[in-house]
């Protein structure tokens, strides 16, 4: 799909609370720069996010997901980012099969003195999405389904 | 209890291809418990194969209902509703669960979700190994509580074969050898002459070769 002039990809950022979402405001802190287009959602760790919640946002139209978490080893609950990893691996399985692209979702690990790191993981998520284009469920039409979720 | 794996998600979407309102079925008892098709699992391929329509320009309506269980009809009875506003259903039971849900909605395509593996236990997180295959005539009193017609490839009786490795089963060497197995807990529960009994031929009659297998109990009919 060829996007229009005025696109710019949509991001959600999942950060945990301990590193991830202190490093992110670490960066607001040393006013550092690091572009609009990503939301950012404050989990309690990374392992909290559920395969639903990541496949929710891409069906509702999202263009690009950002999971980020603890170092490996530095997991306040011990193995929630060890979790987090194997799940985005198998969600980027799904993506791919069904044609979305697995490249839409990046999963990353810092610190939370990793400010830097996390300007640089937000930047590279956005330009890939952004050489990718909308996502493909943009131009769809989508339909009401019942029950849980 | 039933061990189920998912259906890759492009095979599910191309099992209901032709139809746009579609009911998916969990079950809340084995394949809940073997994380292949409880609500949380019915959920997230209900996500997948609903964006792959979309993207196919073929948009889904789909509904997501979990029962306690597929395979009796009293909890069935609970789909009459959604059942009858969908065109098709796919149920993510066991294969019993499937025919279970067929039966009772005659009129209804009813499509598996899940490939229905074996009755095993789980041994870790994520892992479950088979242990039964519902032979009919259980003889695991004679082996020490370990099942030779299940977990040995050749199904020996008499004692392992030729080819095991050690501890270790000749045709897969990441599996166990029974009767290595089945050496270890006689020795452990001191039963070792049990061993030295031949035990004759099986009966295969009571297994699932000579067709489907049905049982009634008098004391219990109504």
């Amino acid at each position: 799909m060829i996007p229009s002039p005025n696109w710019e990809p949509r991001i959600i950022a999942f950060c945990c609370n301990y590193c991830a979402y202190a490093a992110a405001d670490l960066a607001g802190s040393k006013r550092m720069q690091y572009p609009v287009n990503v939301r950012i959602v404050h989990s309690p760790c990374t392992g909290k996010i559920e395969m639903e919640h990541i496949l929710e946002a891409f069906e509702k139209g999202i263009d690009g997901i950002l999971v980020a978490g603890c170092l490996e080893g530095g997991c306040h609950f011990l193995e929630g980012n060890l979790r987090a990893r194997k799940r985005t691996d198998r969600i980027r399985e799904i993506l791919d099969e069904i044609g979305i692209g697995g490249e839409r979702l990046l999963m990353v690990n810092l610190s939370a003195a990793m400010a830097p790191t996390f300007v640089e993981r937000v930047n590279q998520i956005v330009e890939t999405v952004r050489a990718l284009g909308p996502s493909p469920l943009h131009s769809s039409k989508q339909t009401e389904s019942v029950g849980q979720p | 209890m039933i061990v189920a794996s998912p259906k890759p998600i492009t095979e599910l979407k191309n099992l209901i291809a032709r139809h746009g309102k579609v009911l998916f079925v969990g079950c809340g008892t084995c394949v809940t418990v073997c994380l292949a098709g409880g609500e949380r699992e019915v959920g997230i391929a209900s996500y997948a194969v609903r964006m792959a329509r979309r993207i196919e320009g073929q948009p889904l309506e789909l509904t997501q209902v979990t029962i306690e269980r597929q395979c009796e009809n009293e909890f069935i009875k609970d789909l009459a509703e959604p059942a009858a506003k969908a065109e098709a259903i796919v149920s993510f039971g066991c294969g019993a669960g499937v025919q279970a849900i067929a039966e009772r909605f005659p009129t209804k395509p009813v499509y598996p979700g899940l490939n229905t593996q074996f009755l095993g236990i789980l041994e870790e997180q994520a892992i479950w190994t088979e242990k039964c295959m519902g032979c009919g005539d259980c003889m695991l009193a004679e082996f020490g509580g370990i099942c030779p017609v299940t977990r040995c490839a050749k199904r020996m009786l008499n004692g392992p074969c030729g080819g095991s490795t050690e501890t270790h089963c000749e045709v897969d060497a990441g599996r166990p050898c029974a009767w290595q197995l089945i050496f270890t807990r006689l020795k452990g529960i001191g039963q070792l002459d049990r061993l030295d009994d031949i035990v004759p031929p099986k009966d295969w009659s009571t297994a699932w070769h000579s067709g489907t297998r049905k049982i009634v109990r008098q004391e219990h009919r109504v």
